[in-house]
């Protein structure tokens, strides 16, 4: 038994691949997790400033409301739908559904459709409600 | 030589994490969680856009429903943000000191805004802060 240890297979992951819509989706879920994780600091922030005084909150709004503060909370509402979208195709997949190729193509399909869709109806409601 | 080891033995503490089946569950009960309490969150942050510093105090103290679903917001979303970035920097940090100092980093930076974000919530909405 003294054989020299034998080179261990190797998955084929760095010649054999191409660009797919579940890889892109599944890239895309942990950048957005980590870019809401900024999301949910911003959560903590609001309600310290809140809890702060009407000073604290006012400068608060100045900096959401500032074009580079809507353009944080536009990319954040992305973020936020894909990821939950996203999420939801993760669960059925725990549950042992939808990994037909065509079932999980369709899906991180819909998942883009779903976040863009959500963010474009959230902002139009933010602007007519006059939130903006 | 025969080994004794149980296969459940041999694989325990393997993998990038060297644990993990519980973190794994926490992760998708706590995603099961947040899709209604994101949901509501998106239309809370709708509704409190349109308001100043009055119309917020009033939204958190109109009920207790609000503060409610606002600290389980908070809290669920902190273990989900934990969980995540954790995985993250298993998954990509090899060097043991970054990688301790990250996970540190990482849990404490969520235990003090969660902690920051749940004592003002209450505090706004049982009275202090008007």
């Amino acid at each position: 038994m003294t054989d020299a240890p034998r080179a261990r297979p190797l998955s084929p992951f760095t010649g054999i691949w191409r660009w797919h819509v579940t890889m892109a989706t599944s890239i895309a879920h942990r950048v957005t997790g980590c870019a809401i994780y900024g999301g949910g600091l911003i959560l903590a922030a609001w309600a310290v400033c809140l809890a702060s005084g009407p000073e604290a909150y006012a400068a608060f709004q100045a900096v959401i409301g500032s074009p580079l503060g809507l353009l944080a909370m536009f990319a954040l509402t992305f973020s936020t739908f894909f990821h939950l979208a996203k999420g939801v195709q993760h669960l059925i997949w725990d549950l042992g559904f939808g990994y037909r190729p065509q079932t999980a193509s369709l899906g991180a399909v819909v998942c883009i459709a779903f976040a863009i869709a959500a963010t474009l109806a959230i902002w139009a409601i933010a602007f007519m409600t006059g939130a903006l | 030589m025969a080994s004794y080891r149980t296969p459940l033995g041999r694989a325990r503490g393997l993998g990038a994490a060297k644990h993990g089946v519980g973190e794994w569950i926490s992760e998708r009960v706590t995603a099961v969680a947040l899709v209604p309490l994101v949901l509501w969150g998106v239309f809370a942050v709708l509704r409190l856009a349109g308001a100043d510093y009055a119309g917020a105090v009033a939204w958190l103290t109109a009920s207790p429903l609000n503060p409610t679903l606002m600290v389980l917001l908070v809290v669920v979303s902190f273990l989900h943000m934990h969980g995540g970035m954790r995985v993250v920097i298993e998954d990509y940090i090899e060097k043991t000191l970054s990688r301790t100092g990250l996970l540190l980093l990482n849990l404490f930076v969520c235990a003090l805004a969660g902690t920051l974000a749940v004592f003002s919530i209450l505090k706004v909405a049982l009275g202090g802060a008007l």
